[in-house]
């Protein structure tokens, strides 16, 4: 699955940590690292790391929605 | 394949800027024909980590795919670059021969890395960074363990690919002519500050240094030449100078186009050389230079993440208003850069500034908020690992407040004023018109 991160939004509030601990990182006082690419068996965490995010800076690609639409 | 009525939209651009612009036209409604161009072989992705996780070796290049966020039901012209435009037809033309016609264009071809001017250009282990495939390519490059990487710019880019070389272990060069890293951008009193740390993650930074020359042996750069006379021993040169406008394909199309961007009126609509707005073409992200009511409507281009997202959701909406509806586009710049464990943020634009205020932390524990100031109002905040006290400021700058703007939320006894420190503008160049520039470089 697709995920994208606004990092000028991003505070450091590192609730996708908390959330998503394999795919969300938080280095240093507030620099986030995460997986842009995770698997899609780990949808739900993902999903909660964005809902959980306070800034709502988290894009994820809806299931299926680019099916039909590829390249 | 189905056939098309009618040409539709075409989207010339198919990296962040043109997957946004194309998700917001569907979003408002458009239910025609729809095509995105692109000249790169790849889906849209993501830019900003190119210069930081994937040449550090944490991602693999191809893992930045953008997520799309709305159907589109487009066709994909990728690998395919644009190679001219025929207003007068309604014609697009592409690299392979193929003609494209359209209704309504959304031009966002964005920038091109600059490539190294000088002697020696045509050496091995000679790297640029802006396409996926530039990052793996030099990815691939650190990981056979150079002798010593040379970066030549110490902007964003530069200053990102010298702290990822050092998080490798690699011994690094940095070479910029200005006295300070991110010079002109945060001028050299905050740049002063990043030299140090970077100096602290053991960067051998060589400050109003110039390299003249690169020369090699066997087709593989090993020297580059200093324009003092120094010669340094390199093996891999890492060349950060940023970026030019991708606007070559746009040269007989007769807009105001140059390799500093395509001139567009508030609307986001292109500007013809007759120096009217063309109602059927809009422009967007790096490439679109445009009058921002924010800084006194001077034609201004930002190559930041955020200004591909905003402008070409906006210039969507435009697309589909009526020609009385035309909203001017109103842009706050803004960027962030995360490099030797440091995050930094910037909201507003710098250019012009003649006061710099300390108004959170200290320049001492590499953690501070400062305020730029031009004429008594406030134009531009910056934070290292201070991101949440920006907010506030980035309003404050938007809305054109006094400097400081928050005279008393400070965590210090007073304020502490500064020169910011701004070296002394470059000639234009490349164009004829002096515009403002929120770049890399």
């Amino acid at each position: 699955m697709r995920v994208v991160v606004d990092l000028n939004r991003c505070q450091g509030y590192a609730q996708c940590c908390y959330a998503a601990p394999d795919h969300f990182e938080l280095r240093g006082h507030e620099i986030l690292f995460y997986d842009p690419a995770p698997p899609e068996a780990k949808r739900s965490q993902i999903e909660r790391a964005q809902q959980a995010c306070p800034v709502r800076a988290i894009a994820v690609e809806p299931a299926d929605l680019a099916a039909g639409d590829e390249p | 394949m189905t056939e098309v009525q009618r040409p539709g939209i075409v989207v010339v651009g198919a990296s962040l800027a043109g997957l946004r612009g194309a998700e917001a036209l569907r979003d408002r409604g458009y239910d025609g024909p729809l095509t995105l161009v692109g000249d790169e072989p790849h889906r849209p992705y993501d830019r900003p980590p190119l210069s930081k996780h994937v040449l550090a070796g944490e991602l693999p290049a191809d893992a930045t795919a953008l997520p799309q966020l709305t159907r589109l039901r487009a066709q994909w012209r990728l690998g395919r670059p644009a190679a001219a435009l025929d207003r007068e037809r309604r014609v697009l033309h592409l690299a392979d021969g193929a003609t494209l016609p359209y209704e309504k264009l959304l031009i966002a071809t964005g920038a091109r890395a600059r490539t190294w001017p000088g002697d020696g250009a045509d050496l091995a282990g000679i790297f640029t960074i802006r396409t996926r495939d530039d990052a793996r390519d030099l990815r691939a490059a650190l990981a056979k363990t150079p002798g010593r990487v040379l970066v030549i710019g110490a902007g964003l880019i530069g200053c990102e690919a010298a702290s990822c070389c050092r998080d490798l272990g690699l011994a690094v060069t940095l070479v910029d002519p200005n006295p300070t890293p991110l010079a002109r951008l945060l001028g050299t009193a905050i740049g002063a500050t990043l030299a140090e740390r970077m100096r602290g993650a053991g960067v051998d930074f060589r400050p109003k240094t110039m390299v003249r020359a690169l020369s090699g042996e066997a087709g593989q750069v090993r020297r580059a030449h200093f324009a003092g006379g120094e010669v340094l021993e390199t093996d891999l040169v890492i060349v950060a100078l940023g970026a030019t406008r991708d606007t070559g394909w746009l040269a007989a199309a007769g807009l105001a186009a140059d390799a500093g961007g395509l001139t567009c009126d508030g609307a986001c609509r292109a500007i013809s050389i007759a120096g009217e707005p063309d109602s059927d073409i809009y422009a967007a992200g790096d490439v679109a230079r445009w009058p921002n009511p924010l800084y006194g409507d001077r034609p201004m281009t930002v190559e930041h993440w955020g200004n591909a997202v905003d402008q070409a959701r906006h210039a969507a909406a435009n697309m589909m208003a009526a020609p009385s509806a035309q909203q001017p586009y109103r842009h706050l710049p803004a960027f962030w850069s995360s490099q030797f464990g440091l995050n930094i943020k910037l909201a507003g634009h710098t250019a012009g500034a003649d006061a710099l205020a300390l108004v959170q932390g200290s320049r001492a524990s590499h953690r501070f908020l400062a305020v730029y100031g031009k004429a008594g109002r406030s134009i531009a905040a910056v934070s290292f690992d201070e991101a949440r006290w920006l907010p506030a400021y980035a309003e404050a700058v938007a809305a054109g407040a006094r400097f400081p703007p928050f005279p008393d939320a400070i965590d210090q006894p007073r304020v502490e004023r500064l020169e910011p420190g701004f070296p002394a503008a470059r000639p234009p160049a490349h164009r004829a018109a002096p515009a403002l520039e929120a770049s890399h470089v």
